[in-house]
């Protein structure tokens, strides 16, 4: 490639968007009002108390594409005290949700893991919803380091 | 010129408030499925390093754990599609690898941790991919794979996988191998592109400090083709080329004599280091 | 979809044991926000839904969205009465439906 003005300037705008997206296009990122938002749609308005529920991620995500993301409540897994439901948000992503996992009692235990996209540094939130009725909530930050040179 | 290099890389890493500007490789131990992984072993003589370290020691614990378990790794599936395209008849003579090969578990062991070997036919050293299309074009009577398309990088995951574990030992006496090694030494030091970076600038000079965000390795190859998170199933050459392209030069091309030299030289960088592929980086 | 859904599931277990299993399916997951290099929105095009069962019984399920990675992979427990088989789908936008099975047996 011959290197003119016009592909140099090319080179850094593509750069610039590389970086600040990891090679995603993004509309206006989602705020964090928007999450509680969904928040509250998942609850019907009930503020979700702490405790039974834990959401484990990295404090430090190599890379935003492919980050591990756990959630496990406490509960028997029996009769009343059974996880329905847990949701995972993301409060800095384009669409906050995530995923929504659904348990039986034949899950045995309220435990799954998957992977997650983060735009960029942000909190994850997750929220159970148990078969009383009740709701719990934890959540945490993941900051998401952009690499070297290929951002 | 180097101080003057370290200087600007400490101060960019600085200016990110990135953490810490040099971090040690970590003090862990892979074994994937049982088998142990060498991940530092001693340079062999005349290497510039007195130690070698994968380069999944300077990975965060996350993306370690993803190459311990062959499940959890996504680069399985690669070496999955690999397998299948092992057993699948293509070109005029009706054959398949597995024709002549037989099992692969067998047949393949060692291959990922001996090439690029000699190949006196075309008169310069050849590595998986290229022996991958001779057999093609002849013995099997197909075409030849295009870079990185056709499961030519699946394909070679599998092959080299079946070498896992195995350290990695190049022989050099073959043919012109000494002469190559020493153009792909040439390539390593040389800078380029408007960056002004050689490979030595990041991954000998800066190695263990970070680059933005970025924990800066030795830059070894022994897990290659390699998952990375974020682009997936990623061969050498594509690496190769990516990173040249990061210091705003032109691209030589996959394969090319610059890049088969460059490979043949950074391959016996990590010599005594196991083969990882398909490992899991950032 | 080239490849075949992975999945780990124990061979037997004892009766009323918890077990551990893992799932991974090869899929782009493109997530609707990307666009190609002319610029055009690239249409999203994801697994939507994951459902294990037991002998017809539901054991977990999710409902993903755009933000999951590339080849999903879930982890999650699952409690075994009795042999049987698990039985796994995925549910792709495009209507495909890729299906696995894993029998176990209860000693």
């Amino acid at each position: 490639m011959q290197l003119t003005r016009r592909n140099v300037l090319g080179l850094t705008a593509g750069a610039a968007a590389f970086a600040i997206a990891g090679g995603r296009i993004s509309p206006a990122m989602a705020s964090a009002e928007d999450a509680e938002k969904m928040v509250m749609d998942f609850t019907g308005g009930a503020t979700p108390a702490e405790g039974k529920i834990t959401l484990t991620a990295p404090e430090i995500a190599e890379n935003g594409n492919t980050v591990p993301v756990s959630i496990s409540v406490d509960s028997a897994m029996e009769g009343d005290d059974l996880v329905e439901s847990v949701v995972i948000f993301a409060d800095g992503n384009p669409n906050p949700a995530v995923a929504t996992f659904h348990f039986t009692e034949l899950s045995g235990e309220a435990l799954a893991t998957t992977r997650m996209r983060l735009a960029k540094t942000q909190n994850v939130i997750a929220v159970a919803k148990m078969k009383d009725g009740s709701f719990f909530m934890d959540k945490k930050q993941v900051k998401v380091t952009i690499g070297g040179c290929g951002g | 010129m180097k101080r003057l290099l370290v200087a600007g890389v400490v101060l960019a890493a600085s200016l990110a408030g990135s953490g810490p500007i040099w971090a040690d490789p970590v003090d862990d131990t892979l074994e994937i499925d049982g088998v142990p992984i060498v991940t530092r072993t001693a340079a062999p003589e005349g290497h510039p390093f007195d130690e070698l370290y994968s380069g999944w020691l300077f990975r965060e614990k996350e993306t370690r754990d993803l190459s311990r378990d062959s499940f959890e790794n996504p680069g399985m599936i690669a070496v999955e599609d690999g397998e299948a395209m092992w057993n699948t008849v293509e070109g005029t003579a009706g054959k398949s690898c597995a024709s002549c090969h037989g099992d692969a578990a067998e047949s393949m062991k060692g291959v990922g941790a001996s090439f690029p070997k000699w190949d006196a036919d075309s008169g310069r050293p050849i590595n998986v991919e290229l022996q991958i299309n001779k057999c093609r074009t002849e013995q099997m009577g197909a075409e030849a794979l295009p870079f990185n398309k056709g499961g030519q990088q699946e394909l070679t995951a599998y092959i080299k996988h079946q070498s896992l574990g195995m350290p990695v030992k190049l022989d050099l006496t073959e043919g012109e191998m000494q002469s190559w090694w020493e153009r792909g030494k040439d390539v390593y030091y040389t800078r380029t592109g408007q960056l002004n970076l050689a490979c030595a600038s990041c991954h000998e000079v800066a190695m263990g400090k970070m680059i933005r965000a970025d924990h800066l390795s030795q830059g070894q190859v022994n897990g290659f083709p390699t998952y990375r998170l974020k682009s997936g199933l990623t061969s050498l050459h594509q690496r190769f080329r990516g990173c040249i392209r990061d210091t705003r030069a032109v691209q030589p091309d996959a394969f090319s004599d610059d890049l088969m030299a460059l490979e043949t030289y950074v391959t016996w960088r990590g010599t005594g280091l196991s083969v990882e592929t398909p490992s899991v980086r950032q | 979809m080239a490849s075949k859904p992975r999945i780990k599931v124990p061979k037997s277990a004892s009766a009323g044991e918890v077990i551990t299993i893992k799932t991974l399916i090869s899929h782009e997951m493109e997530s609707g926000q990307r666009k190609d290099k002319d610029g055009n929105p690239i249409p999203r095009q994801i697994i939507n839904k994951f459902t294990c069962t037991f002998e017809g019984q539901m054991v977990f399920q999710c409902d993903l969205d755009p933000a999951i990675s590339a080849n999903p992979y879930f982890e999650f427990n699952a409690k075994v009465p009795a042999s049987g088989t698990f039985k796994f789908t995925w549910l792709d936008d495009d209507g495909s439906v890729y299906e696995a099975e894993a029998p176990i047996e209860v000693k």
